[in-house]
């Protein structure tokens, strides 16, 4: 290698980003956008808020990102690998937001490091401080369990965004613009493949029905409200989930009707002392999940990725 | 030529600037996507506008925007990079790239000269992108849409899978000549 053209790793040394085949990401990912939290809103708890929107998506993206080289075919992995992409971009914008709203929830980390902090929510909470919904947690199984879980997924994720593209909030109000538009294309294909497994073989329906069994108790946290979303919904920056639970349910009814699939009538996955995964109360899956996850960025507070 | 959208009106020509912003303007145009380098960014509609302001020195800062197609595109980093360096390139040492995500990406924003390089280069053309209000219709039917493959001109073609190999694209195969294609999306 001459001197002339330098050598490929003078990017990392001095800090040109372009060496990189998609060189580092924004240092900012709210760049150039105005971040002041609205007048009326508590800081806090939007931040919060942010959490749990942004974690909802965060974890279903590692659980996406899991089927990358599994699924059946390689059409369908490319599909959920894109899918995963979505929300983890979706995720990037609400952990930033969040850490905007109040920086307070942002993790310590060494001096100097230069992890910016969404990364540092991300990588460096603990379960308890994760604001998820159960249902994105659970470990995977077969593909129509990943079917189900992102119809449940999507179908209410997507009416609460539709919703949330009026919030007061300028950059939810933004990042719910751009994922109904997302959204629409998981929910369509989950929707789809519903009706094409139960619709195909007697195994495929078997398997349909018992991944609907399994994930149906946590389909219910989905449209419930915490007290913290009720009152983001009254201050005009967030979306309360149970105004959404109507049409949320006509749009699972309407898939399960085509399939010829029954409603399941199991009791939704009780909390404990009240609490449920908005409070930071999780399934042991999602400490695995974030073992694996965070391992790496864990090991180097003061990376540089 | 399409000039970048602005995110405010154009400078008076006797504006401070407006001749930097003017030269900066035209090497910005013609930056390519990273993903799709048949198209330009102008042309792609993710380069929203061009500034310039000065900085506390008195130093002019050539201020560009640009937004996600998707939300999670890796691209915009490497969109960012290639701006700065094409600028710094040209005679603009002081370059700022902020990015805008109000209002969001439309696939109708790829001018009439993108549509055109796509269909050069062997993919189909989004066509009008889906006008929502209220909530989202489920569609559970096959998606339709009036294409024609870019290699035979066919209108025969079957989509293969929604999603491809990057979050703008879906994938075809033509029935006739049975070559598969790219369809960028609507969205």
């Amino acid at each position: 290698m001459s001197d002339e053209h330098g050598s490929i790793f003078d990017g990392l040394i001095g800090g040109d980003s372009s060496q990189w085949a998609f060189g580092t990401d924004f240092e900012d990912p709210l760049a150039g956008i105005d971040a002041t939290t609205p007048p009326g809103v508590d800081g806090a708890e939007l931040a919060a808020y942010c959490l749990m929107l942004g974690d909802d998506a965060l974890v279903m993206a590692q659980r996406l990102s899991e089927w990358c080289s599994r699924a059946p075919d390689l059409e369908e992995d490319i599909a959920l690998a894109n899918m995963a992409l979505d929300l983890l971009g979706q995720a990037r914008l609400l952990l930033a937001r969040a850490a905007a709203a109040d920086p307070s929830v942002v993790p310590g980390l060494p001096a100097g490091s230069p992890v910016p902090a969404e990364d540092a929510l991300a990588f460096f909470r603990d379960a308890g401080h994760f604001r998820n919904v159960r249902l994105v947690e659970v470990a995977n199984g077969d593909f129509a369990h990943v079917v189900v879980r992102l119809l449940l997924f999507s179908a209410a994720r997507l009416a609460l965004l539709e919703r949330l593209r009026t919030s007061g909030d300028g950059v939810l109000a933004a990042v719910a613009a751009k994922g109904v538009k997302e959204i629409a294309y998981h929910r369509d294909w989950a929707g789809r493949w519903f009706l094409t497994l139960a619709r195909g073989t007697e195994e495929s329906r078997r398997r349909l029905v018992a991944a609907l069994d399994a994930l149906w108790p946590y389909q219910a946290e989905l449209v419930s409200s915490h007290p913290l979303e009720r009152s983001l919904a009254r201050a005009g920056a967030g979306v309360d989930p149970e105004s959404v639970r109507d049409e949320v349910d006509a749009v699972l009814a309407q898939v399960l009707a085509v399939s010829g699939v029954d409603r399941p009538e199991h009791a939704p996955l009780a909390g404990v002392g009240g609490r449920t995964g908005r409070d930071g109360l999780h399934t042991e899956a999602l400490s695995l999940l974030l073992a694996e996850m965070q391992a790496v960025a864990r090991a180097h507070p003061s990376g540089r990725w | 030529m399409n000039a970048p959208r602005r995110t405010s009106g154009p400078l008076p020509d006797d504006a401070p600037g407006a001749r930097t912003r003017e030269r900066a303007a035209e090497v910005a145009r013609q930056v390519r996507d990273p993903e799709m380098p048949m198209l330009t960014l102008a042309d792609l509609g993710v380069l929203r506008g061009l500034e310039v302001a000065r900085d506390a020195s008195g130093a002019e800062v050539v201020i560009a925007s640009i937004t996600p197609t998707y939300t999670g595109c890796p691209a915009l980093a490497t969109m960012r990079d290639d701006l700065v360096h094409r600028l710094n390139a040209a005679g603009f040492p002081h370059v700022e790239v902020r990015i805008v995500l109000d209002p969001p990406w439309s696939s109708d924003w790829i001018s009439e000269r993108g549509r055109e390089a796509l269909r050069e280069a062997g993919l189909s053309a989004p066509g009008p992108a889906p006008r929502r209000t209220g909530p989202v219709r489920l569609t559970l039917g096959p998606v339709r849409r009036r294409l024609t493959c870019p290699r035979c001109g066919s209108a025969a073609a079957r989509l293969v899978s929604e999603f491809g190999a990057t979050a703008c694209k879906a994938l075809y195969t033509c029935t006739d000549c049975l070559e598969p294609f790219e369809h960028v999306k609507e969205i």
